[in-house]
């Protein structure tokens, strides 16, 4: 009972995203499951995975926000729509300028936080009021609508919002599945090598075979299903709860219309791998750790603690370029309410994902699960068709929810 | 004989897993000082949370009477209510505030929601007369040295009208003189007032000192209670009741270990303080230590001991230092802490909690924080080998635990400290700046540290010990510094240094001589 405990407790989340999706899927009617709702989850909060990464790894030093990001994305966007519609420069040019001055802003943001010693949130909060103002005042200037329309910009566009198509969708989650399982299978192999303790096999291969589910769901459902709907029986009842045309297994497998692997998933999976393989296996991810446990500590081991928060700020508004990119190809136009609330959206995703509002915990893999979690209510309950404002109202229920959860699950069982 | 004042019969307290206290018995009479000893985590400070209401009355078994009546506290207001008032370990003043406010903190003067300014001040300022301050009660208590600030607690004990004082460790954080000065206050209430404290500590020369009665508490229960009056008490007769065996040699003899060149040197050593530019709190101070050489640093709590060492450790503190520092004969200049440890310098904080450990972090992160270069390549970290270094170091440092993922946060501090040490040695160093590498760690565990200091001089590092325990710094220097005031004031011979020498020294400097 005691494993079984834990295994609750350390994968509380993942089993409330699961929760969520069986309560959706049954009062959607298998809706939300539907190929079209695979890519919205993911079009739709693309900007919320990138920019939550960036908000991870700000958090893990002392719980620091970053409330400039969303006024980032609108100056940002701003500035390259003006660059590729009104100055007519080529798509190459205009991305890497968005991302100098993206980087520019970040080292601004950085060097007020970590070396004159402003705290986060206020230096923050004047990025969000004067890069709001000034994209406002660039779309104005630009255009008597004050907005700019990039949909003619093919080149920038499709970057972000074209698709895989589907008949090759079943065949990359194949073979992402087949890496999955060789880098774990692997990873067991050499520790027991080199004598160390290693999972048990029994754990190695539920995980693997969950994981590579997940894959081949998303794969399949990419791909536009893989049974026609009429080979599905008219059974009712026991039976046609899994094999009926409206059982688990249509839900699941049975064709329907996709477009195929939305290219912003390429986009989103790249930056959380390589942020995951940062924060998990490198020095410079264990500095951020360290620092979120203890400051002073970390400082009098020899490493350069401003420079890391300084980092961190600069790195966020990288990111912030990055989803500014993917907004603005899928909006197609910039204005002056791009980006709005997306903060918010981030710091969400990190709390709901269990990343400690005080620093020094949490995970990318986590954030992800937080982010996925926030986006299936926001799907199910817009498919549900509920009051907009109560939307909200439970958004706010399920963050501080999240919180106490974190602070009651971490807290000491002794107290000596 | 005086009445029994306090009883606490077969307390039994237990946490999920661990037996905290088991069948505790304890009895002080009125107008005692009865100190309570024991190793760490024996179960000292869980009993006094029981005693005052924190731990409320059904989380554990067994009665108090207290003025011959069964006590049953909810909470800390109901045992304060009797006149029973608990001083913490840490200091919990509020920096910002003035002492008038900070000692009737939930305890205020005036009617209804309104605060009556000058009755708070004016008891406050009763309350300081009593306990020897000169201060006025509107000064804020972050002016205030950590000595000034215990008495200052004492004096808010006074104020809730304590009968019974119960003081966790009051002297930790304080040096000889205020240490005695605070013993001694105890001692004149006892006399006049007729006040009743129970006094937890690590100092057995305190206890000795101070105490009428002493209680032995190990593992959970309580051992033995020597009375003054009918036994002699001495610190090896309480040390054998708190392990249990007599500890012969308190300090572990060195083995043939060669004493070699001088390693470190520093001359004319200044720094001034960070935030008052102009105070000088490191006075043109000059020492070296060699190879195979334990240097011991006496000084009392706000000497600038570890003001010293931390400057010398890349410039962590201060600001405007001067002076040179020749490492091995070579003049070197370190900017940061970074190039400190390059150079082969480590300095193991007094402060293992607040700048020394990351608590939430598993012990094999811990040890490895100060040298990842060394378990990773090209900046990815060699988790295996991490762990390996981590099991290695635990084993020769005989740290307990039950495997180094355990966080750091849940050892006892005897290990904690090893841990620390653990990180610092696998940074390499040749000069070891171990800055108190003992406080608040039990007796047990401290001759284990002893043993990791000879054995680092015995494979030729050099130590630099700062202590402010003196039979340590006797004990373990073969050459000791006595630092008064930021100034170097005697050097010692190991042969020529007791405890009436080295404050002679302080003495004569106080006095300007």
């Amino acid at each position: 009972m005691e494993k079984v405990g834990k295994i609750f407790k350390e994968h509380t989340m993942q089993i409330i995203l699961f929760l969520v999706v069986i309560f959706f899927a049954i009062t959607t009617k298998g809706q939300i499951l539907s190929a079209m709702n695979f890519e919205a989850l993911i079009t739709q909060n693309a900007y919320v995975f990138i920019l939550a990464t960036g908000m991870f790894m700000c958090m893990l030093i002392k719980g620091n926000i970053d409330l400039s990001v969303g006024a980032t994305v609108c100056l940002i966007d701003a500035i390259g729509a003006y660059m590729m519609i009104n100055m007519g420069i080529s798509v190459p040019v205009a991305m890497i300028s968005m991302v100098v001055i993206g980087c520019l802003i970040g080292a601004v943001l950085g060097w007020l936080i970590a070396y004159l010693n402003i705290p986060p949130w206020i230096a923050t909060l004047g990025g969000f009021l004067a890069f709001r103002g000034l994209g406002t005042k660039i779309v104005a200037t630009a255009s008597s609508t004050s907005s700019i329309s990039v949909n003619d910009i093919k080149g920038f566009t499709n970057l972000f919002i074209s698709h895989v198509p589907k008949e090759y969708c079943l065949w990359i989650g194949i073979v992402c599945c087949a890496l999955f399982v060789i880098l774990q299978v692997r990873a067991r192999a050499t520790k027991i090598k080199k004598g160390y303790e290693a999972e048990s096999k029994g754990s190695l291969i539920t995980r693997c075979v969950i994981i590579c589910l997940i894959i081949m769901l998303f794969a399949i459902k990419y791909a536009g299903g893989i049974i026609d709907v009429k080979s599905f029986s008219d059974a009712t009842g026991f039976a046609g709860f899994f094999v009926g045309k409206k059982g688990i297994g249509a839900i699941l497998l049975a064709k329907q219309t996709s477009l195929g692997l939305p290219a912003v998933l390429i986009w989103v999976a790249v930056v959380l791998l390589i942020y995951d393989f940062i924060a998990s296996k490198t020095v410079l991810g264990r500095y951020f750790y360290a620092m979120g446990g203890n400051m002073e500590a970390t400082r009098l081991s020899g490493i350069d603690t401003k420079l890391v928060l300084f980092f961190a700020y600069l790195n966020m508004q990288f990111l912030s370029v990055i989803a500014g990119w993917a907004s603005l190809a899928k909006l197609s136009t910039a204005n002056a309410f791009i980006g709005q609330n997306y903060e918010l959206d981030a710091i969400s995703a990190c709390i709901v994902g269990g990343v400690s509002a005080y620093g020094g915990s949490g995970s990318v893999f986590g954030m992800v699960v937080g982010a996925a979690l926030i986006g299936v209510i926001n799907l199910g309950m817009s498919i549900m068709s509920i009051d907009p404002n109560w939307q909200k109202v439970i958004k706010g229920v399920v963050l501080l929810a999240a919180v106490v959860f974190e602070i009651v699950n971490n807290r000491p069982k002794t107290k000596a | 004989m005086a009445k029994v004042i306090l009883e606490m019969k077969n307390i039994t307290k237990t946490f999920p897993g661990v037996k905290a206290l088991d069948n505790v018995n304890l009895q002080v009479e009125e107008g005692e000082i009865h100190a309570l000893v024991g190793e760490n985590g024996a179960g000292k400070s869980t009993l006094m949370n029981v005693l005052s209401g924190i731990y409320p009355f059904g989380t554990y078994e067994g009665d108090i009477i207290y003025n011959g009546e069964v006590c049953k506290f909810n909470k800390i207001k109901d045992s304060e209510e009797k006149g029973i008032v608990i001083i913490h370990q840490e200091l919990a003043l509020i920096p910002y505030m003035s002492i008038g406010e900070n000692m009737f903190l939930g305890n205020e003067r005036g009617k209804a929601a309104a605060i009556d300014w000058n009755e708070t001040y004016g008891e406050a300022d009763k309350y300081l007369k009593m306990v020897g301050l000169a201060d006025s009660s509107r000064t804020l208590v972050k002016e205030l040295g950590t000595g000034k600030q215990q008495l200052v607690e004492i004096a808010k004990a006074l104020a809730k009208h304590a009968k019974l004082l119960i003081l966790d460790e009051p002297t930790s954080s304080l040096n000889e003189k205020d240490s005695k000065a605070l013993l001694d206050l105890l001692l004149k209430f006892k006399k006049e007032n007729g006040l009743t404290s129970i006094i937890i500590s690590h100092k057995l020369n305190e206890v000795s000192y101070v105490a009428d009665k002493i209680t032995v508490v190990r593992d959970g229960s309580t051992i033995e209670t020597l009375d003054k009056a009918t036994t002699e008490i001495s610190e090896d007769r309480i040390i054998k009741g708190m392990v249990g065996r007599e500890i012969t040699d308190r300090f572990p003899k060195r083995h043939d270990v060669q004493i070699g060149d001088i390693n470190l040197e520093v001359k004319d050593w200044c720094v001034y303080h960070p935030l008052y530019p102009e105070k000088k709190v490191v006075d043109n101070v000059s020492f070296n230590v060699r190879k195979g050489e334990v240097v011991g640093i006496y000084g009392l709590m706000g000497a600038g001991r570890t003001e010293l060492a931390m400057s010398i450790f890349g410039k962590s503190y201060g600001t405007g230092i001067t002076g040179t520092m020749t490492l091995n004969g070579k003049e070197i200049n370190l900017k940061n802490v970074k190039e400190a440890i390059k150079n082969k310098i480590a300095y193991v904080t007094e402060d293992r909690k607040g700048n020394g450990l990351v608590l939430n972090n598993p012990i094999k992160i811990n040890t490895t924080l100060a040298n990842l270069d060394a378990v990773s390549e090209r900046s990815i970290i060699d988790k295996d080998k991490e762990y390996q270094v981590a099991v290695e170091y635990k084993d020769k440092l005989k740290t307990k635990t039950p495997s180094v993922e355990q966080n750091v946060g849940n050892l006892s501090g005897g290990n904690q400290q090893k841990v620390l040490l653990a990180k610092w040695m696998f940074a390499e160093p040749d000069v070891l700046l171990l800055d108190e590498p003992t406080r608040g760690i039990d007796v047990g565990a401290k001759y284990e540290i002893y043993c990791i200091i000879n054995d680092l001089v015995k494979a030729g590092k050099s130590v630099v010990m700062i202590s402010s325990e003196l039979p340590e710094t006797i004990g373990m220097s073969d050459r000791i510094y006595v630092m008064n005031e930021g100034k170097f004031v005697g050097e010692l011979k190991q042969e020529d240094a007791s405890q009436e020498s080295i404050m002679a020294c302080i003495m004569r400097s106080g006095r300007g001589e």
